[in-house]
């Protein structure tokens, strides 16, 4: 059915249309046509694929094993590791501790170089971020030349760098440099004074935490009671005098009362060596201060961008509400650019506890030195190490974005 | 009209002396106490990076280039007893060293080879890069296809013996790949011509790809272990980049498909990748991957990192083309659709041309980090520029103390033009880009 001529009146071509759909309907579609269908082939067909290859690749792997004969599962764990590590946070000998005790130590390595390097990253990245952006030409242009440096050379270079050139020249024991108080630098690391604790040393930890609670609550209150009446509350000062203030006094009632909680062991020359007190390993420096200055570069321009992010009108706003300086950075700018800031932050976190396996160039006894270096060669588990150590950091990596997640929730814009 | 109010005025009666022009508006004296002196605070600071800067820069430059030693032929021009000064970086060891920096122990008769290798390279991404350049389409299949085939006859010497059985299964396949498209299109009643078109395509390019790297091209065989330096860190990033793109946008897809297993894939693919380090992915397909493959298969050591590379940065780039994807607006998906595209066409034709367009900037940024990235083969054993440096800082022909710091210097100020030029570019196209944006 054709609609005529020019002279049919809307309604009518209305009406000639829609008979004309009606009739045109269904010349029933293949069902090869329909989505649904085809989504369902294509992922079948995927899975097959899939699936075909996973299992190609377990039976050879099961071939390959039993040729060589190397023994699958996890009962590696339970043997003696018989070999030294050169840090260790728990106890470990060769002789006495198992591949399973290794693991705990190269993890505990990781971990404490990934904590350390990303509190002094922090600092280290602010500095420099906020520089950039400083009034003043000298300091800003020196921060973009750090930037660009470090941003573009690769971090194994800057950490063969920190290793050798800096840390290579360093004396023998026996001519360590003298740090003063205790310290000593020399070809075998850093030696410092090791705290002893006494038996009561526990209450200033107590007296820690206690601080620590009662200053967020207080913060707390003062927050609402300036919501109510509009009165501040002196909350920097309580805060230093409850968390570093309640853990000092507590020290001096306790050296009051009976002795020293706390002592200290001071390493002392011997002829050779330098003996007792606490050592920390180049590779452990150099490790850290290269990942700090590293991610410090990258952290930079993201607080940088979120900084900028913060348009010029809050500033202005700001100042003509009439708030200081310092008061429009602490309570307009900066909680505004933490928006911004915190999500690209949490991933150089990330990248600098992933950045922490590059300890293997140095042989810094981590996770992956110990386990995919040492514990892989010795045992040849392959299949076994790589799925423990990439499980560890995919758990590191999974958990901070589901917090992350959380707290984006949390400070996103509410939108109307 | 006349108010006049009787009152003495005052009428100067010669001109007032003008003041004198603020002396400090101009000039570098009016620069400086604006810039850097501005307030204590800032004078303060200015001494302080000041300080810093006197204590960092003149050692580095009377190491870098003032007792630098620029000529020699082994350690006794480097060693400050024979050399009769102090010596700072010994830029004579980097010279008689750098056939090996660049081209490792490849064969020196063979090293034209390695030549064209970096000149075609640097062609290809220079065609893909130059926004105004002509028929990027060409750029793309020769740097995709093109430039991967020739460089692997080129550097490897091709002549890749197949044999006549793979020949044979080859026809057979190809064959059974047409008749299946050509029966689905009959089943889809398409045309069956344009499906038999698609399927001798395929089959014509990977029989082309194959007999090219299977013919006696008469060029000397060379084997993989004696590459090394700059040409295989080159190799990596290169490899790295050009399947890292493909896959990343096939991964992207996979990633914003509405089929619900396809979706999961690759969800599960990139963040298990972006989880997990680099180094931790080369380990696995140096020891896992010959695991994983039937006992008398064996893959080359070379190629053990470039897929582990290959995929890593896929990852990446799949979450760099997937910001393009979310960041292209609703209308163009909508719009193509009204249209009558398939998804294909749709993908190919609107979204991915523009999608690919914008992040231009992040793909070179991952580029930036994967090429930084390659110097962590070198952990896993293969010959790279960082690794061609460790071998022969301890050379005892060139044993004298800033060896190994020169050597490191050198790697440094590479990777440093590389990465700094390919972030300058970047935030040029980011410019360029915005600039529609502006007002």
């Amino acid at each position: 059915m054709k609609v005529k001529g020019p002279k049919t009146t809307s309604l009518q071509r209305m009406g000639s249309v829609q008979s004309s759909v009606s009739q045109a309907l269904p010349p029933k579609k293949s069902f090869l046509y329909d989505p649904k269908v085809r989504g369902i082939f294509y992922q079948t067909l995927l899975v097959c694929v899939v699936g075909y290859l996973f299992y190609i690749a377990a039976t050879n792997a099961v071939d390959n094993l039993r040729r060589a004969k190397i023994a699958s599962g996890f009962g590696f764990l339970e043997n003696t590791a018989g070999f030294d590590i050169s840090q260790t946070l728990i106890s470990f000998s060769a002789a006495g501790s198992t591949y399973g005790d290794a693991f705990i130590v190269g993890l505990l390595n990781t971990l404490i170089v990934s904590a350390i390097g990303i509190v002094f990253a922090t600092f280290l990245g602010f500095a420099v971020g906020i520089a950039r952006l400083s009034s003043n030409w000298m300091v800003a242009k020196v921060a973009m030349v750090y930037v660009e440096t470090l941003r573009n050379i690769p971090l194994l270079l800057q950490l063969l760098f920190w290793y050798i050139a800096v840390l290579g020249p360093l004396p023998q024991p026996r001519d360590s440099f003298s740090l003063g108080a205790g310290f000593f630098l020399n070809a075998r690391g850093l030696f410092m004074p090791r705290p002893l604790y006494a038996a009561d040393a526990w209450a200033i930890g107590v007296a820690f935490a206690i601080g620590v609670v009662v200053t967020i609550l207080f913060r707390r209150w003062a927050k609402k009671q300036q919501a109510a009446t509009g009165r501040q509350y002196p909350v920097g000062w309580a805060t230093l005098g409850l968390v570093l203030g309640l853990p000092v006094a507590t020290w001096i009632v306790l050296a009051l009362m009976n002795a020293n909680p706390v002592s200290f062991d001071m390493p002392v020359k011997g002829t050779f060596n330098l003996r007792g007190g606490m050592q920390i390993l180049p590779e452990f420096v150099a490790l850290l201060v290269g990942l700090t200055t590293y991610t410090a570069a990258f952290i930079a321009e993201v607080v940088r961008a979120g900084i900028l992010a913060v348009s010029k009108g809050q500033t202005e706003a700001a100042g003509s509400l009439g708030l200081k300086s310092g008061q429009t950075l602490r309570l307009v700018v900066i909680p505004q650019a933490m928006r911004v800031i915190i999500p690209p932050l949490t991933s150089q976190y990330l990248n600098l506890t992933k950045n922490s396996s590059l300890a293997v160039a140095i042989g810094y006894p981590d996770l992956v030195q110990v386990f995919m270096g040492t514990v892989l060669n010795q045992t040849g588990q392959a299949v076994e190490v790589v799925m423990i150590t990439m499980g560890v950091y995919l758990t590191i990596s999974l958990v901070t974005s589901f917090v992350m997640n959380i707290y984006n929730r949390r400070v996103a814009i509410v939108e109307r | 009209m006349n108010t006049a109010v009787d009152m003495s005025r005052f009428v100067r009666s010669e001109k007032i002396e003008a003041l004198p022009p603020p002396s400090l508006t101009r000039g570098p004296l009016a620069w400086m106490r604006e810039n850097l002196f501005s307030s204590p605070l800032n004078t303060l600071l200015t001494l302080v990076v000041a300080y810093l800067l006197y204590v960092i820069i003149p050692p580095l430059v009377e190491f870098l280039v003032i007792n630098a030693v620029w000529t020699g032929t082994d350690r006794s021009a480097c060693r400050a007893e024979t050399a009769g000064h102090p010596v700072g970086a010994c830029w004579a060891f980097v010279i008689d060293k750098i056939n090996f920096f660049t081209y490792g122990s490849y064969p020196a008769t063979e090293r034209w080879r390695v030549n064209i290798f970096f000149v075609l390279l640097a062609i290809g991404v220079g065609w893909l890069l130059w926004l105004r350049a002509p028929r990027r389409d060409l750029g793309a299949i020769y740097f995709f296809w093109l430039f991967p085939v020739i460089s692997y006859i080129l550097l490897t010497g091709g002549n890749v013996s197949l044999g006549i059985g793979f020949w044979s299964t080859f026809a057979v396949s190809g064959a059974l790949l047409v008749v299946a498209l050509a029966a689905a299109a009959y089943a889809l009643k398409t045309s069956i011509r344009s499906a038999m078109l698609i399927g001798l395509g395929i089959v014509a390019v990977i029989g082309i790809t194959l007999g090219l790297v299977s013919i006696n091209w008469g060029l000397e065989p060379v084997p993989t272990s004696r590459w090394g330096g700059i040409l295989v860190t080159l190799l990596v990033a290169t490899v790295g980049i050009v399947f890292s793109l493909p896959f990343g946008i096939l991964l992207a897809l996979g990633r914003r498909s509405k089929l619900p297993i396809l979706r999961m894939a690759s969800v599960i693919f990139i963040e298990f990748v972006r989880g997990v380090p680099l180094i931790t992915v080369l380990i696995m397909a140096n020891t896992m991957l010959p695991l994983f493959l039937p006992g008398d298969v064996t893959v080359d050591r070379l190629a053990r990192p470039l897929i582990g590379v290959a995929l890593f940065a896929s990852a990446y780039m799949a979450e760099v083309v997937r910001g393009g994807l979310q960041a292209m607006p609703k209308g163009q998906y909508e719009g193509a659709m009204s249209l009558g595209l398939n998804y294909p066409q749709m993908m190919a034709f609107i979204i991915l041309p523009q999608a690919l367009r914008i992040v231009i900037p992040g793909i070179v940024n991952t580029f930036i980090g994967l090429f930084k990235d390659t110097s962590l083969v070198s952990i896993v054993g293969i010959f790279d520029l960082v690794k061609a440096i460790e071998s022969s800082r301890i050379d005892p022909n060139w044993a004298a103390p800033t060896i190994g710091i020169t050597g490191y210097a050198f790697a440094a100020l590479f990777y440093f033009i590389f990465c700094f030029g390919m972030s300058r570019y970047s935030l040029g196209v980011e410019r360029r880009l915005a600039a529609g944006q502006k007002r």
